[in-house]
């Protein structure tokens, strides 16, 4: 069969064949579960009266206003983008050859590097975090935010590596041996195929590391010197108790974290769409 | 010769009384493409049809629906005196063949034959009886344990079979079953499907592109074009007597010869012969082995007025040897014509070439 | 194709900053975990007292089963979530799939701290869900069970994990191939019958998957009981982190992430396993 009429008669089949309204309406529910409190901590953030209360009335900016006098809030924004670029970097050099060299290489011991890499992506932070931080009193280190960009760095190598591994999985071996054919060196054939393939790889795990950095909490927690990350600032301040300065500072880090979902997908639809 | 020649006559008759299978003027749309044109269409019980067409033709359309996959948008088919159309597919008694087989992935072979008997609720005694007397028909029962992805493609076709044949379905459609094996083994297992059939005398509706296949294997083939069917009947029927130009170059190769008649001769080019057709313009159909050398011929017959013939001399520009017969391609007066002849040598130059008149098949643009 | 230059080139950098910075570090906490406290000072003499304290000192056991109780509900109510929103977006979403599908994946992407803050204002006495319930005079006084208990906990980390345990689950089941499921139905099971026979058994991988990461995640999480939990929420990392903070005890502190540490690896090399047992193809 031409391609055509094969994916007209998929999609007919989905929509005229099939309806199933309670299942519906419970996947509906579930994605109110999902989004209404975010929704709730955005409108708070306007509300004059504070976080709670019902109904929220007397919208402001004040919060906002309030925030954006706030020296220390935004010390630990600057705070949390050096450390976040600085480990984008770092797990990206180092995650780069590790999946170059679990696709490519077979050396003694790799699966057991591979269960090594990933297993901050699946333990628990405070396992990762404590090891690290028994590792720094014991190499004399002072705990600072070198400490915890090194430790973000070492962990995110995980995510660095997975997003990469998948993407050299998708690349067409052939190119390489073409470059190596017409005379290229191994480097030079890095450098003009191998890595320009991977470019949207490279893009799209950087700003999930990104991301992920600057979001970490439970590593951080014990990593952190006397300056603080902005997740490690709000929870100080959440200690103190809730108010809507902090709903504030929230749904600025959702928008922003929205944005760079919307580049991050984009940019993988692109591999995705050049994959095929 | 009549529809259907490999069924004897009593059930000829049977079939017109009561038919498997109606088809009543099946109507189908995605969107504002109509697949389906209102198609009719009845089937026999007992028989083995064969829906043909290219790609897009609608024939895969045409089985989803009898299968239950999709609903027509308007038209019915009718199934033993009741309506079929408005079932779901579980409580149809028709059962596939598919394409790429869907053999279950985490049962095996001996579950994925059960799964139909399971969840209808049979009896286990007569559910491992009859799941082995399947796998016997199809000679995999010493594969019973095996998972399918460790079976080879004709393999899974046989587990694919058995698992469609344990159900006992009234109808049993094929979708292609045969087009992801090899040459050698899509002949073999043509003939083991043609036997098969015969065997259970279950009907059979198949499902093809492949035209040599819908032939060998068809007590009837319904030819499906755009949506629309162009022409149904018997293998030989439609070979020797196709209704459409779009039917004669389909099965088989053909030549078109567009002529014009006058007073009971039509005229093409440099080719003249009788014909019993009104006068005007008309297309014929005159299959190229129908064309002979004349050398070979007892030139006594071409004085025969029952059996009237047609001469000409024609430019050998081709020849394509194929074992027992070559094909020929020629030119007369600018028009390529196809021959084919039994395997006799090189040819060259001018040579004379004769046809039978009746060969020559009105048939419409 | 590639030299042995270029592959040791590769595989040496990542090799040996992972041996230093991983795998010392969880060496360095196994050692910990065979150590003493003495005197306020870390004594390097290896034994196992941290190890029978645990198994004697009935308090952390019962914490353990607490946070293995908490852990699974989560997972549980994630599972219960995620499915059916998964089946329902790779069945029945028709032309809307794709947009769903980032629907979910977006709070992905969205702080851990924000959406437990979320939350805490929600569920807290004079919090919205309270300020709502008497909006609508359902109550007079506020509710005050909500917020700080192992229920918080449980619908926190539920919120958090249902998106990662969807995401594996979904992506089972986009990988089934349609036609299994035609074949099913025009073999006679009823719809009902198909998921349960066809679909489920084919989306298991899928399922363990994600409740393996839910279930791990969640019993190693000392942030949602310090949020929301309150005394009756503290889990098994609470105990660990207080050791690390003001009890001083980081030997004990180490023991008790070891076993957090084996637990997980046991569940992971079964599920591993198992997954592998479960994928046909």
């Amino acid at each position: 069969m031409s391609a055509t009429p094969t994916t007209a008669t998929m999609r007919s089949s989905a929509s005229a064949t099939r309806r199933a309204p309670l299942l519906a309406a419970y996947a509906w529910l579930v994605f109110a579960f999902i989004y209404l409190p975010i929704i709730v901590l955005i409108v708070y953030s306007f509300n004059r009266d504070g976080v709670g209360g019902f109904p929220p009335h007397h919208l402001t900016l004040d919060w906002y206003r309030q925030l954006f006098g706030d020296g220390a809030i935004w010390t630990s924004v600057l705070n949390s983008l050096i450390v976040a670029a600085c480990s984008v970097a770092l797990s990206l050099t180092l995650g780069l050859p590790a999946a170059l060299a679990l696709d490519r290489a077979n050396f003694p011991g790799k699966s057991l590097f591979r269960r090594l890499v990933l297993l901050p992506l699946i333990l628990p932070g405070i396992i990762t975090g404590l090891s690290l931080l028994m590792f720094a009193v014991c190499a004399g280190a002072h705990l600072s935010l070198l400490t915890v960009f090194l430790g973000h760095g070492t962990a995110l190598i995980s995510v660095a590596t997975t997003e990469l591994f998948a993407g050299l999985q998708k690349m067409d071996r052939a190119q390489e041996e073409a470059s190596l054919d017409l005379g290229a060196t191994p480097l030079q054939t890095f450098w003009r195929v191998t890595l320009p393939n991977l470019k949207l790889s490279l893009i799209a795990a950087g700003l999930l590391i990104f991301t992920l950095s600057m979001d970490e909490i439970a590593v951080t927690f014990f990593l952190i010197g006397r300056d603080n990350t902005l997740p490690l600032e709000i929870w100080g301040r959440l200690r103190r108790g809730i108010t809507p300065e902090i709903n504030a500072i929230s749904t600025l880090i959702f928008a922003a974290s929205v944005i760079l979902i919307v580049i991050w997908f984009q940019l993988r639809t692109r591999a995705q769409r050049k994959a095929l | 010769m009549s529809l259907g020649s490999a069924i004897p006559q009593p059930l000829e008759e049977e079939r017109a009384a009561r038919p498997l299978l109606e088809v009543r003027v099946v109507v189908k749309r995605f969107g504002n493409h109509e697949v389906l044109k209102g198609i009719s269409l009845t089937i026999a019980a007992g028989e083995f049809i064969t829906l043909l067409g290219e790609s897009g033709s609608g024939k895969t359309t045409m089985l989803r629906l009898i299968a239950g996959f999709e609903q027509p948008s308007s038209g019915e088919i009718w199934m033993n005196g009741s309506r079929l159309d408005t079932l779901p597919p579980y409580k149809r008694r028709v059962n596939t063949v598919f394409q790429q087989y869907a053999l279950f992935p985490h049962l095996n072979v001996r579950d994925n034959v059960a799964y139909g008997l399971r969840v209808t609720n049979t009896p286990s005694i007569e559910i491992d009886t009859r799941v082995i007397d399947a796998l016997r028909m199809v000679k995999m029962d010493s594969f019973a344990s095996a998972r399918p992805a460790t079976l080879s493609g004709g393999q899974q076709q046989r587990v694919a079979l058995a698992r469609a044949l344990v159900n006992r379905p009234l109808l049993l459609l094929l979708d292609e079953p045969l087009s992801a094996l090899d040459a050698n083994l899509r002949k073999e297992m043509q003939s083991e499907l043609k036997s098969l059939q015969r065997e259970v005398g279950i009907t059979f509706l198949f499902v093809t592109h492949d035209q040599d296949e819908a032939m060998a294997l068809s007590d009837r083939i319904a030819l499906l074009r755009n949506g629309a069917l162009e022409q149904i009947g018997s293998p030989r029927e439609i070979y020797s007597h196709p209704a459409t130009a779009y039917t004669a170059r389909f099965i088989g190769q053909t030549n078109l010869l567009r002529a014009e008649i006058r007073g009971g001769v039509a005229t093409c080019g440099a080719l003249r012969w009788p014909t019993s057709a009104p006068d005007g313009p008309a297309v014929f159909s005159l299959r190229p082995e129908a064309i002979r050398l004349a050398d070979t011929v007892a030139d006594s017959a071409a004085a025969n007025p029952s059996a009237p013939e047609a001469r000409f001399a024609a430019i050998v520009k081709q020849q394509l040897y194929g074992g027992a017969s070559e094909l020929l391609e020629v030119e007369c007066g600018g028009q390529t014509l196809r021959v084919k002849i039994s395997a006799r040598g090189p040819l060259s130059g001018k040579q004379d070439f004769i046809f039978s008149a009746k060969d020559a098949v009105r048939v419409t643009e | 194709m590639y030299s042995r230059a270029y592959k040791s080139f590769v595989s040496l950098p990542p090799l040996v900053w992972v041996g230093l910075f991983l795998l010392l570090p969880y060496t360095l906490m196994l050692a910990h975990s065979f150590w003493v406290v003495r005197d306020g000072f870390i004594v390097h003499e290896w034994n196992l007292q941290n190890y029978r304290t645990l198994a004697t000192n009935p308090v952390y056991v019962q914490v353990l089963l607490r946070s293995m109780r908490i852990a699974a509900s989560v997972t549980l109510c994630s599972l219960l979530l995620g499915y059916p929103l998964a089946y329902y977006l790779s069945f029945y979403a028709g032309a809307r799939k794709e947009i769903l599908y980032q629907l979910v994946i977006v709070p992905l992407w969205i702080s851990y701290l924000v959406r437990g803050y979320a939350w805490k204002t929600i569920l807290g006495s004079d919090g919205v869900l309270n300020g709502f319930l008497q909006y609508l005079h359902l109550t007079n006084a506020p509710v005050g069970f909500l917020l700080y208990s192992p229920f918080a906990v449980i619908l926190m980390l539920t919120h958090i994990y249902t998106p990662f345990v969807f995401l594996p689950i979904y992506a089972a089941l986009e990988h089934i191939p349609r036609p299994l499921v035609e074949a099913s139905q025009d073999l006679g099971a009823s719809p009902f019958k198909t998921f349960l026979r066809v679909i489920l058994p084919l989306s298991l991988p899928g399922l363990l998957a994600g409740a393996t990461f839910a279930f791990v995640l969640s019993l190693g999480d000392f942030l949602a009981p310090l949020l929301v939990g309150g005394a009756s929420g503290t889990m098994i990392a609470n105990i660990v982190q207080s050791l690390f903070g003001a009890a001083y005890d980081w030997p004990l502190g180490a023991a008790i992430s070891v076993c957090i540490l084996l637990i997980t690896v046991t569940l992971l090399f079964f599920t591993e396993r198992l997954a592998k047992r479960w994928a046909f193809r």
